[in-house]
């Protein structure tokens, strides 16, 4: 076990290296980060003092280990725009985007492993046809369009639900709907097919002809088993759900991450870029690390690998 | 069950041809199959409607998609046009007509869907033969490589390059062909490390034959349906990434008409004008979902038990 979470502590420390170098080189990739930087109307000499500040005509290693220890710092420079460290501004936003990212992966979860059980054991009736259904109109939709028809309806239409800002649980609603959507249908079909699988096992028929009743059935034997995959994919969605924050806030004004950082693209503020993706990418390279130790409680058998 | 595949090893046994050669049946029997799946045949029947649409795009619509009329500005659904003839799904906020730019707006969709499936389907598919079947060091460090790669929220990695290299339509296939390989590689991987061990690849390396040709010969044609699955839903994916970032203003520029862009424009214009935001999002739909339909179909038939 200490092997296992040894190996993949160091694996997760070796991909957020790899992430710090992609971030480091978003800067670098017109060669000129100096230009990157400056507003387009800098003189030669604003350049090349600027340049010299920054450190910018030093070897590209020694540039890469001071951006390094900056980064493990949480020091990503200043903001261009704001005049605050851009490390700052970005965590000052981040509990917004986890609240969305959080509820939208409820929503999905409360909707999708009901949808997918009651599928599954009531194979091809109408609740199953329903879902089915739904499930494929869910992975196909772009959340942007279903954001914009959730504000045409909810807001625009019926005053129902207010379609920007964030404070109270309606404003909570319509963001969450739209970012869970395509995470819904994913779990949905998952643990339809999981399932199903599972539902023609030895041990199940077993558990039928001893007389068990159905339900206990279903939630005792099936569900269990059914639930590893489900595990899995969970820490995968999230990062689905991390990117799919850049969209779902920028159309519903929600003040976190993602909206903030393609104001800073606009903006060329990339030190909040770079803080930004670094930022969440290491939260999803952590949660993904806390959902592989969980794993292996649900199932002993990833230890011995 | 994998045609391109089990000719190839047909051919090399020469089974007695027949009326028609074995390749030529085994196509058959899969059309067969696939044309049995309904749901399949109707994805099919959008993607290749939606193409034909795309390339035919000036003799389907006589209005032209990039041309202001401001007079007729924000006209509804079926509104008729001082010159007689009918804005079927109604104009934008310039005058243009809608279905005529969604029309056009396939276009771009469609070659960055293409273009950079292509890409990074190559780009997968080498990695993941050479890492399936090499193994060892060389496949650590690219299934390292892959969770760096999946540990990126990818739209925003993909607008923070786009912001920094511009948007252009080259810049937006390189980026997501660059960066959607991992799907590819991990699917021909896992294919390559079954195939290795198979009796025909062990012969071929008994006989002496180099690494470069077994991989060519005996192992890739067998790892090519999977890969086609995989292939086949990404595009799905790439047209929704093509209209996302178009819709945040970094995908091809206007006045070109993109579906995302539309969407945008549409945005402004909600609470006056609802087609304008309904009808681009329908198209991205109806595209997507038949690409999915297509590409579920492809694989119940080819490759059941693949989880993509």
């Amino acid at each position: 076990m200490r092997a296992y979470l040894v190996r993949r502590l160091a694996q997760s420390l070796l991909v957020l290296l790899g992430v710090s170098f992609v971030v480091f080189f978003i800067l670098h990739l017109t060669g000129d980060p100096a230009l990157v930087l400056l507003p387009p109307d800098a003189t030669a000499q604003d350049i090349q003092e600027f340049r010299e500040k920054m450190g910018f005509n030093d070897p590209f290693l020694v540039q890469y280990g001071r951006f390094l220890r900056g980064a493990l710092r949480g020091d990503f420079g200043r903001s261009v725009r704001h005049d605050e460290p851009a490390f700052d501004l970005v965590a000052e936003r981040l509990p917004a985007t986890l609240e969305l990212a959080g509820a939208a992966l409820l929503i999905a979860l409360a909707l999708a492993i009901p949808a997918g059980i009651v599928s599954a054991v009531r194979r091809n009736s109408l609740v199953d046809y329903v879902s089915t259904v739904v499930a494929l109109l869910g992975q196909s939709m772009p959340t942007f369009w279903l954001g914009i028809m959730l504000i045409l309806v909810f807001s625009v239409r019926l005053s129902l639900l207010p379609s920007s800002g964030r404070g109270t649980l309606e404003h909570l609603v319509l963001p969450a709907i739209t970012l869970g959507l395509f995470t819904t249908a994913r779990i949905t079909r998952l643990t339809r097919s999981g399932m199903l699988e599972v539902l023609n096992q030895d041990y199940i028929r077993t558990a039928r002809a001893k007389g068990m009743a159905d339900p206990p059935v279903v939630w005792k034997h099936a569900l269990k088993n059914a639930a590893i995959p489900i595990v899995t994919i969970v820490g995968i969605e999230l990062g689905t759900l991390l990117g799919g924050s850049v969209i779902t806030e920028t159309i519903f004004a929600w003040p976190g991450v993602g909206r903030l950082s393609v104001q800073a693209i606009y903006n060329r503020d990339y030190p909040v870029v770079q803080a930004a993706v670094f930022l969440l990418s290491t939260t999803f390279v952590v949660v993904n690390l806390v959902v592989d130790v969980l794993y292996t409680y649900l199932d002993p058998r990833i230890r011995l690998r | 069950m994998t045609p391109p595949g089990t000719s190839a090893a047909a051919r090399a046994l020469e089974l007695p041809a027949r009326a028609s050669s074995p390749a030529r049946r085994e196509w058959v029997v899969f059309l067969r199959r696939l044309a049995r799946r309904r749901t399949a045949l109707f994805g099919l029947c959008v993607v290749v409607a939606v193409l034909v649409l795309a390339v035919a795009a000036p003799w389907v619509t006589s209005w032209d998609p990039i041309e202001q009329d401001i007079p007729s500005r924000l006209q509804a659904p079926g509104s008729v046009h001082a010159s007689g003839r009918v804005h079927l799904l109604g104009t934008d906020h310039l005058g243009r007509d809608l279905l005529a730019r969604i029309v056009f707006g396939a276009r771009p969709a469609l070659l960055v869907g293409f273009a950079a499936v292509a890409i990074s389907g190559l780009l997968g598919l080498v990695l993941g033969l050479v890492s399936g079947y090499f193994g060892g060091r060389v496949d650590d460090v690219f299934m390292r490589l892959a969770d760096i790669q999946l540990a990126f929220p990818f739209i925003l990695l993909a607008i923070a390059v786009i912001g920094v290299l511009g948007p252009s339509l080259p810049v937006i296939i390189v980026v997501i062909g660059v960066s959607s390989w991992v799907v590819y590689a991990r699917v021909v991987r896992s294919e390559v490390l079954s195939i290795r061990e198979r009796e025909f690849v062990q012969a071929a390396h008994a006989l002496g034959v180099r690494d470069v040709r077994i991989l060519l010969r005996h192992v890739l044609p067998n790892a090519l349906t999977p890969w086609l699955v995989v292939a086949t839903l990404d595009m799905a994916r790439v047209i929704v990434i093509e209209s996302a970032l178009s819709f945040l203003g970094l995908g091809v520029q206007p006045p070109t008409p993109t579906w995302g862009g539309m969407l945008a424009d549409g945005r402004v214009y909600i609470s006056t004008a609802w087609w304008l935001a309904t009808f681009p999002g329908l198209a991205i739909l109806l595209t997507v979902l038949g690409i999915n339909l297509f590409g579920d179909g492809l694989r119940d038939t080819l490759d059941p038990r693949l989880t993509v």
